[in-house]
């Protein structure tokens, strides 16, 4: 591949999903464009590049960024943060919030929808202290193929076994013919959308749990503060980001504070007191301050100590 | 100092399984003893008993559905988890599984990723 076909790829990744990729990752672009030559009968890497260069060929560009985006999920990953949420996070916002309102949760990168699926499962056990309480779980993912498959809700003896314990597979799936099927509660609960996390997230609304696990990391810094700033400014004033394990808030935003003793969890904090107070470089500045900020409400001290 | 090993009994009439499941295993500190069938894995839990058990469904001799509630009647809540792996599929032999005091269900063929995330579900690693 040239090093003009590898610039124009490099870019296109950047400006539409934020994915950075260095010149080391070079076989991902060889092993995941690989099919989508065959399908638009193009030669090779230098010809698809300069097809993209040539623009007025939006549906290659998307269908380039979807191939590019990593898909790897599986339910209840890592454990540690859905226990959080079950343990801590759910029944806090339960008891803070009035019983009409209903409870707002997102999966910001949602791909086939492993995790929506694991927050629709540990809400669903939680019914008999959550009663009535109304919860809208949205599930965003900027590709469409894999949010295809996680609407339908069908997923594969290997993709259920890693992760979906024995007793909850009883409880929420039926066995198909080839593999197992979301309970249709559990499907009903949540609404899958196709969304860019570097587009203006406003129309989806506020949030008070946002799961955006192992995205940043994919991102250069001047992305990442700006999705974080982003994310902040969905997030429910008493709200709570989750993380992957490999990620953090520190040194990319001061709204969004780690939680002491709980990894990859981390809670807003007011505008009052979350002011900018790290080195930016330029065009990191300039990423930031483009996402405008609205006035919000200083949380509640020790929100998570009362369970 | 010797840091004790937590020993799993792999239980499988297949010679290939066990030693599938005692590759995976010992990489993560395990140590392995194995048995063909229900009754010769009986008798290695009245000698010693194991930390975690692997357990097969269709074997000859003492299937492992058998052995699972000799186990729970021999020793009570003393018993170490089991885990089924086997063949079997259907919802039924899951629910059986759980009824008899199982505490995972592995869906063959396995890897390591499964194998190990369900040793990770039961607290076993």
């Amino acid at each position: 591949m040239s090093p003009h076909a590898f610039a124009v790829f490099a870019a296109l990744l950047r400006n539409r999903s934020g994915l950075t990729i260095g010149p080391d990752k070079l076989y991902l672009l060889e092993t995941r464009l690989t099919p989508l030559l065959r399908q638009h009968r193009i030669a090779n890497l230098d010809g698809l590049a300069t097809r993209l260069a040539q623009g007025r060929c939006e549906k290659l560009a998307r269908a380039v960024v979807e191939a590019m985006a990593t898909n790897e999920t599986y339910f209840f990953r890592d454990i540690t943060p859905f226990a959080h949420f079950r343990d801590h996070t759910l029944r806090y916002l339960h008891a803070s919030r009035p019983a009409s309102a209903s409870l707002r949760l997102w999966s910001a990168a949602a791909s086939t929808g492993q995790e929506a699926y694991s927050l629709a499962m540990i809400v669903a056990e939680s019914s008999p202290w959550l009663g009535a309480r109304g919860i809208e779980i949205v599930a965003t993912d900027i590709a469409r193929t894999p949010l295809e498959r996680a609407r339908a809700g069908h997923y594969t003896q290997f993709e259920i076994q890693r992760g979906v314990p024995m007793a909850a597979l009883v409880r929420h799936f039926q066995k198909q013919e080839a593999g197992w099927r979301i309970a249709e509660n559990l499907r009903a609960m949540v609404r899958f959308q196709e969304w860019n996390l570097l587009t203006d997230l406003s129309p989806l609304g506020r949030f008070d749990v946002i799961f955006c696990r192992n995205v940043l990391i994919y991102f250069d810094r001047p992305t990442k503060m700006r999705v974080l700033e982003a994310l902040a400014e969905q997030l429910a004033p008493d709200g709570v980001l989750y993380l992957g394990g490999a990620e953090t808030t520190l040194g990319l935003t001061s709204r969004l504070v780690p939680e002491p003793g709980a990894p990859s969890v981390y809670r807003r904090v007011s505008d009052a007191t979350g002011t900018i107070a790290l080195e930016m470089n330029a065009s990191s500045s300039a990423a930031a301050s483009a996402i405008e900020r609205r006035p919000v409400s200083r949380p509640r001290s020790g929100a998570f100590g009362t369970s | 100092m010797a840091v004790a090993r937590c020993l799993c009994l792999v239980v499988d009439d297949s010679r290939v399984v066990r030693k599938v499941a005692r590759r995976i295993l010992e990489t993560q500190g395990f140590a392995v003893e194995e048995a063909e069938n229900g009754q010769l894995a009986l008798d290695a839990c009245r000698r010693h008993l194991p930390g975690a058990i692997l357990l097969d469904w269709n074997m000859p001799v003492m299937n492992g559905i058998e052995f699972l509630q000799n186990l729970r009647r021999e020793f009570g809540p003393e018993r170490p988890p089991v885990l089924f792996c086997t063949t079997e599929t259907e919802m039924s032999y899951i629910e059986q599984a759980i009824a008899n005091g199982a505490q995972e269900f592995i869906m063959k063929p396995f890897d390591d990723d499964i194998l190990l995330a369900k040793f990770a579900q039961v607290g076993l690693l």
